[in-house]
């Protein structure tokens, strides 16, 4: 049944990959970024039971909180270019 | 093995089952929804409910060890962080002019 998650994971991984590459603006890409960290915590949970290696949950845990520090750091690198494009849209929330 | 461990194996698989098919809806749903915000709509099904079920599924056959704890944290971390990172993306999408029901920036529809 790990097979069955893995596979379902991986799958959707995929689909988020495909959007992450359509995805017409910056905004759904960096969604479709954070849709496949969160897929790879959940994948790195899964295969440490799949193969027996408890090791690899410290990786997942490390890398749910690379990946959150990550999404935030991009979009607040593009907000703050969103501010200087677009100055009348309220600057600040 | 006892009854008590079957029923246990049972229910894991049952919400590994669940949250697999979770998964592969939202991974769906983020790839066909029409603009960004019902894409996130759609992502935000794998980033709330589908690692609650898989990582409770998990748990379920890890039993009351190291490997459980280090489970509870990363769905922990998984809960807290999700719904703030979806929170921000949806500020930046639209601080940055694009509005819900249709996914272009406001100066291109003025200049239309």
């Amino acid at each position: 049944m790990y097979y069955a998650v893995t596979f379902a994971l991986i799958v959707t991984m995929a689909l988020a990959l495909a959007r992450a590459l359509l995805g017409p603006t910056v905004y759904d890409r960096v969604l479709a970024v954070n849709m496949l960290g969160t897929k790879t915590v959940l994948l790195l949970a899964v295969i440490t039971f799949l193969f027996g290696r408890p090791d690899f949950l410290d990786l997942a845990l490390a890398y749910s909180l690379i990946n959150f520090i990550g999404v935030l750091a991009v979009l607040e690198f593009f907000r703050g270019r969103a501010r200087d494009e677009h100055p009348g849209d309220g600057g600040d929330r | 093995m006892t009854v008590f461990a079957t029923l246990l194996d049972i229910l894991s698989w049952l919400l590994l089952s669940v949250g697999g098919l979770f998964v592969f809806v939202g991974g769906i749903g983020a790839l066909r929804m029409p603009d960004l915000y019902t894409r996130m709509h759609a992502a935000s099904v794998t980033d709330s409910i589908a690692p609650i079920l898989i990582i409770a599924g998990i748990m379920l056959q890890a039993g009351l060890t190291l490997a459980s704890i280090k489970l509870a944290a990363i769905l922990l971390f998984l809960l807290l962080t999700g719904p703030t990172a979806s929170n921000a993306l949806a500020s930046a999408a639209l601080l940055a002019g694009y509005r819900p029901g249709n996914a272009k920036p406001l100066d291109e529809e003025a200049r239309q």
